[in-house]
């Protein structure tokens, strides 16, 4: 082989047609796809104008108070029960990993019963408590009948919040034994206690790998806080079912709920994207050097 | 000179597998001892006894007259409380063969982390001192980089300017040039030759001959979780006396 001095040698002869223009390939494959996509979403389109929706129902139910006020419970119902999930996780994550095999054991069946159990069956648990404890306290501190505390609240609150802290408990597990070892000896040596470590070394590192999936379950919740419905919390979807009840306007005011519940899952995915943008600052350029070094091993 | 360390008779099992067996060692104040030996020869298990990162099974170790990890009543030695042992551990300071910064922190934040944390002190005063420490490991213009953004060398630099601002008496290094590219080595070490020459205890497992001759006042020779040999540098090094010892220094050199 010769090699060439410039590419203006090689370029003639039955090599000339490198002077030729490019043309790409038609995805013709991609343009019958979106046409009948948008098709079938004109005819979807289409039939909701159609259909018997009174739309101004829609728009005059949007802001009704019932339906706020039912917003405004599962938003709170989602936060209190949430912290609770978070809050049970974390210590359940940790009693797992303790080297004492009683809290072990207590946690592994917790895990067990109550992500082994649908969460409908929980929260009518929960609700109908005191047809096996009439009464509920510390003997000979306070004691105080179930039917007073067990509320559609404090049963939601019970059944939503402990049953995600089962689940909840899984993911920090797998957070905190994502943290490096080396941290761990590194805050040691430097004289923290156990629980100074956690709080300042390990849980922080965990949230990277935390942060994601609980995001997640947050957005759940906000959607199986619909549940509750059957046990008289009044959020969202039971207002929404009591107005209709009331007035028959059924379809409309499933889409105010929907139309609700979409708004703040949006929201709540947006703060997620952030949070996570903020607990993966330090990574800084280490995902590219990861790469890099991965490519030169391989090389 | 008074002893800073007395290790006495310890023993350290990892299962059936015997790390150290009947290890006595002094290390006076000021002194700068080198830990040589093939791998597996329990010369990083002695260090990590030393800060208690691993329990001894027997025999005792005394920082400063103090009876480190446990308390004697009659004739048994209790164990002492987790609050008891990470006070005790404050003694020491102790640099990593992989540095273990703290990832999700500053460098400056990784430095203050211990002083301000553990030991109570005042941000104020624990920030320039912090700075000075960022001065002597000639790194004060990465003090808001994060762990990831740095070379290992630099990353090992930190990790003695954050043992160092907790005012350890004396230093452990555990292979601390090991994880590091050739090139990265000299900055640690001269980063160490300094400490040394400022009068620091220092412990240090290391595979750099070429330090221990010049730095060390004494090489510990360990071979299957014993001492087999120790002196100074020069005769240690150039001179062993022990077979074992001889072809370890053969081995490395080669």
């Amino acid at each position: 082989m010769v090699k060439p001095e410039s590419g203006a040698g090689v370029a003639a002869g039955k090599y000339s047609i490198a002077h030729l223009t490019h043309q790409p390939r038609r995805h013709y494959g991609r343009w019958l796809a979106a046409t009948l996509i948008v098709i079938a979403l004109a005819m979807i389109v289409k039939a909701f104008a159609q259909g018997q929706i009174a739309w101004p129902v829609v728009g005059q139910f949007f802001t009704a108070p019932a339906i706020i006020s039912g917003l405004w419970n599962t938003i709170l119902m989602t936060i209190c029960a949430m912290a609770l999930g978070l809050v049970l996780g974390v210590i359940f994550a940790i009693m797992i990993m303790s080297p004492n095999p009683v809290l072990k054991y207590v946690a592994v069946f917790y895990i067990w019963f109550f992500r082994g159990t649908p969460l409908l069956l929980q929260l009518l648990l929960w609700f109908n408590l005191a047809l096996i404890f009439p009464t509920l306290g510390i003997p000979g501190l306070f004691e105080m009948r179930t039917v007073d505390f067990m509320t559609p609240f404090m049963a939601t609150l019970l059944g939503l919040g402990i049953n995600q802290g089962a689940y909840t408990a899984e993911v920090v597990r797998g957070g905190i034994l994502s943290v490096d070892n080396g941290q761990i000896e590194a805050a040691k040596v430097i004289g923290m206690t156990r629980l100074t470590m956690l709080r300042r070394i390990i849980l922080p590192q965990a949230m990277r790998v935390i942060i994601p999936p609980v995001g997640n379950e947050v957005i759940s919740m906000v959607k199986l806080t619909s549940v509750a419905s059957v046990i008289q919390y009044s959020e969202i979807l039971r207002n929404a079912q009591a107005v209709y009840y009331a007035n028959n306007r059924v379809m409309e005011l499933l889409i105010v709920s929907a139309i609700w519940y979409l708004v703040v899952v949006t929201v709540l995915s947006i703060g997620q994207h952030l949070l996570e943008k903020y607990y993966s600052r330090s990574e800084g350029r280490r995902g590219a050097k990861r790469v890099q070094a991965a490519a030169a091993e391989g090389a | 000179m008074c002893a800073m360390v007395v290790i006495a008779d310890i023993d350290k099992h990892f299962g059936n597998f015997q790390a150290l067996s009947k290890v006595s060692l002094e290390i006076e104040q000021g002194e700068v001892l080198c830990i040589i030996g093939p791998s597996g020869s329990g010369k990083s298990t002695l260090l990590r006894c030393i800060n208690q990162l691993e329990r001894i099974d027997a025999g005792a170790i005394w920082i400063e007259d103090e009876l480190v990890g446990f308390r004697q009543e009659g004739n048994r030695l209790y164990e002492l409380t987790e609050p008891q042992i990470a006070r005790q551990r404050l003694a020491s300071g102790m640099v990593f063969q992989r540095f273990n910064l703290f990832a999700h922190m500053t460098v400056l934040e990784n430095i203050i982390e211990g002083p301000v944390v553990v030991q109570k002190r005042p941000k104020s005063a624990v920030v320039p001192e912090a700075l000075a420490l960022l001065d002597q490991v000639g790194l004060r213009d990465k003090r808001d980089a994060y762990p990831s953004e740095l070379s290992g060398g630099q990353q090992q630099r930190i990790a003695i300017a954050r043992a160092l601002a907790m005012k350890p008496k004396l230093m452990l290094f555990d292979e601390p040039t090991s994880a590091l590219d050739p090139e990265l080595v000299s900055d640690v070490l001269n980063v160490m030759r300094d400490l040394a020459r400022s009068g620091m205890t220092m412990v240090v497992v290391t595979h750099e001959l070429g330090f221990a001759r010049e730095v060390a006042h004494r090489v510990v020779f360990m071979d299957q979780g014993r001492i087999v040999e120790s002196g100074p540098p020069q005769q240690l090094l150039s001179h062993p006396t022990e077979k074992r010892t001889q072809d370890f220094i053969a081995a490395v050199l080669s």
